[in-house]
């Protein structure tokens, strides 16, 4: 499949993919393909693998069969450092040890530098409009531990957005932020979707990032079941995000699925 | 002072100026890590390299750096390969460490094995000048490391699977932090004893999480406690004849203490001034916005209203809203530092 594709175009490709963790198959034989400067959405219920789809192109997942290229490398192999940037889904940043908004999103800047060069004037200025864009310029040399659950999200974008990454890949950057910073979320991400960058953002709620998002990619019990414009997504997820469509009864899915894999991906999937 | 007439004792103190420099500086990654024990851990495999030190006449400060730097790394090899196993790995690593240990040194020849104390509990006297001579290296080679790496370790020690999706080298940096931690133990060992070396690596760092508001800060605050209890703690041996090992860990700890209550009364008194501040103006008469007349002032991520002077965050909690204080001063000033 990736050999037709012309290499540099795609800032993903995924052909006959299975991912997971140890030997359990989550995300199962999907291809997909997303072109350098898309902006697409990954949708599905809790559980569907969407997030092992997208811990998968950054090598936090098992590639367990075919093939995943991410900016033109298979993942995991070695890849130039901070290319990719990466928003976790978790909600607050928990260190044992104070570190100030400075420190943590230096982090992400400093992927870009290989092993021993130190943070430059131009990372540094990096650093600090990352921050800036997020609305946290007036907080930069505060503890992070001081900032709202909310703004400790926005910590985490910056984190992503120093690095000045080809590609993002968010995992529910919504989830438990408010409306303003959802907005504030979409505006920014507008504007590195403008520069080029390729987004995919794992999500169950298209709404807040309607504007920037174009393409959505819908998966279910680990293959994609829908993929192109967002408008339409919502017929293709809306029903069998929550129960099962009447094609994938439990008796038929159990055929051709073990039971041991959805008992361990529920867990697996949602902790992370 | 009559304490420095004495050569083993300038030379004690060297030492623990040294341990209490570097064991902190190293140590504040691991209590990142959530990795605390690691340095007790790998003051028990230690252990088997002093043993086997003993038993064949090198120097067991040498054979006890080749054990804990690869017992340091066995279990970053571990842990980088699953996370269920590791734990019990770790465990029978750790005990088999200081199980060897003992074992070997009881086979070594009469005399020897009794020195079994010295190296669980440190006996800082009996520090040489080649002992001297070989921790002024491995100081300068781990502060050296973690001035050079600090910022990477940081990272990795801060959240390591991002550290991983980003395409940072997680292994190497948590072998390499390893490492340090190993060659921290061995530099401890004489002074505070393989038992208690963790302690001098994980209270000072307590101690300046307490108080920084940075990473930085933390390890630069945690290193100064560690210098000052290493060597007043040895002092205070010297004088009142006790353990050097023991006497700097319960120093440590009764700083950590006194720090906690100056902390937890600093942020008593916090609350209540807070709180004091919210009763004035828990009736405010209006919310605001913007037609109420008070002038709003953008503040971060939200906005204030000046009132008389000074500027009302509302709060809304479950109860309501009230409004918090955000800089006292005149509109224009600097904002507070604080968060509603």
């Amino acid at each position: 499949m990736s050999d037709i594709l012309p290499t540099g175009s795609a800032a993903i490709e995924l052909s006959h993919a299975t991912i997971g963790y140890g030997d359990v198959a989550i995300v199962r034989d999907v291809g997909l393909t997303v072109a350098a400067g898309e902006a697409v959405a990954v949708l599905g219920s809790n559980g569907s693998g969407k997030t092992t789809l997208a811990r998968g192109l950054l090598g936090l997942a098992a590639v367990l069969g075919g093939e995943v290229r991410v900016l033109g490398a298979p993942v995991g192999g070695l890849r130039d450092p901070g290319r990719v940037g990466y928003v976790p889904q978790r909600h607050t940043i928990s260190g044992a040890v104070p570190a100030t908004v400075r420190e943590v999103v230096s982090v992400g800047r400093l992927a870009r530098l290989g092993l021993l060069r130190r943070l430059g004037r131009a990372d540094r200025a990096a650093v600090t409009d990352a921050v800036a864009a997020v609305g946290l310029a007036d907080r930069l040399e505060d503890p992070v531990a001081s900032l709202s659950g909310g703004q400790q999200r926005r910590v985490l974008v910056a984190r992503a957005l120093a690095a000045e990454p080809e590609l993002l890949i968010m995992d529910e950057p919504t989830a438990g932020v408010d409306a303003a910073n959802q907005e504030a979320l979409a505006t920014v991400l507008t504007r590195i979707s403008a520069t080029g960058t390729t987004l995919v953002v794992v999500t169950h709620e298209t709404a807040p990032l309607a504007g920037v998002l174009h393409r959505a990619v819908v998966v279910d019990h680990g293959r994609v079941a829908y993929d192109g414009p967002l408008e339409q997504a919502a017929a293709h997820e809306e029903p069998g995000m929550h129960h099962h469509p009447p094609d994938r009864e439990p008796s038929g899915y159990r055929q051709d699925q073990p039971t041991v894999t959805t008992r361990a991906r529920r867990p697996s999937d949602e902790e992370r | 002072m009559d304490i420095l007439d004495y050569d083993f004792m300038q030379r004690a103190l060297l030492a623990s100026l040294m341990v209490g420099l570097v064991a902190p500086a190293v140590g504040v990654f691991l209590v990142q890590r959530r990795l605390s024990l690691l340095g007790d851990g790998l003051g028990h495999v230690a252990l088997t390299g002093v043993a086997v030190g003993v038993l064949t006449a090198t120097s067991p400060v040498w054979t006890a750096l080749v054990a804990a730097i690869l017992g340091a790394v066995l279990i970053e090899l571990v842990r980088a390969r699953g996370r269920t196993s590791g734990d019990v790995a770790l465990a029978v690593l750790f005990y088999g460490g200081i199980a060897g240990g003992v074992v070997l040194l009881s086979l070594a020849p009469r005399g020897q094995a009794t020195n079994l104390d010295s190296y669980l509990f440190g006996a800082i006297t009996t520090t040489s000048p080649q002992d001297v001579a070989v921790f002024a290296g491995i100081s300068v080679v781990v502060l050296a490391a973690v001035a050079l790496l600090g910022q990477r370790l940081y990272a990795v020690s801060d959240d390591e699977e991002y550290a991983r999706a980003v395409g940072l080298p997680v292994l190497g940096l948590n072998i390499v932090l390893a490492a340090l931690v190993a060659s921290t133990v061995v530099l401890s060992m004489r002074v505070v004893g393989l038992l208690l070396i963790s302690a001098l690596m994980i209270v000072p760092s307590a101690i300046a999480q307490l108080l920084a508001r940075s990473f930085k800060q933390t390890v630069g605050l945690a290193c100064v406690v560690g210098l000052v209890v290493s060597v007043s703690g040895t002092t205070t041996s010297f004088y009142a004849g006790t353990p050097s090992g023991g006497t700097i860990v319960l120093l440590a700890i009764a700083l950590f203490l006194l720090v906690s209550a100056g902390v937890a009364v600093r942020d008593r008194t916090a609350r209540r001034r807070h709180r004091r501040r919210v009763d004035v103006h828990d009736a405010h008469p209006h919310e605001h916005g913007e037609e109420c007349g008070h002038p709003p002032v953008p503040h971060g991520d939200h906005v204030d209203y000046d009132h008389d002077g000074h500027r009302h965050a509302p709060h809304r909690t479950g109860e309501g809203t009230h409004y918090d204080e955000h800089g006292a001063g005149p509109v224009g000033a600097p904002p507070s530092r604080r968060t509603g």
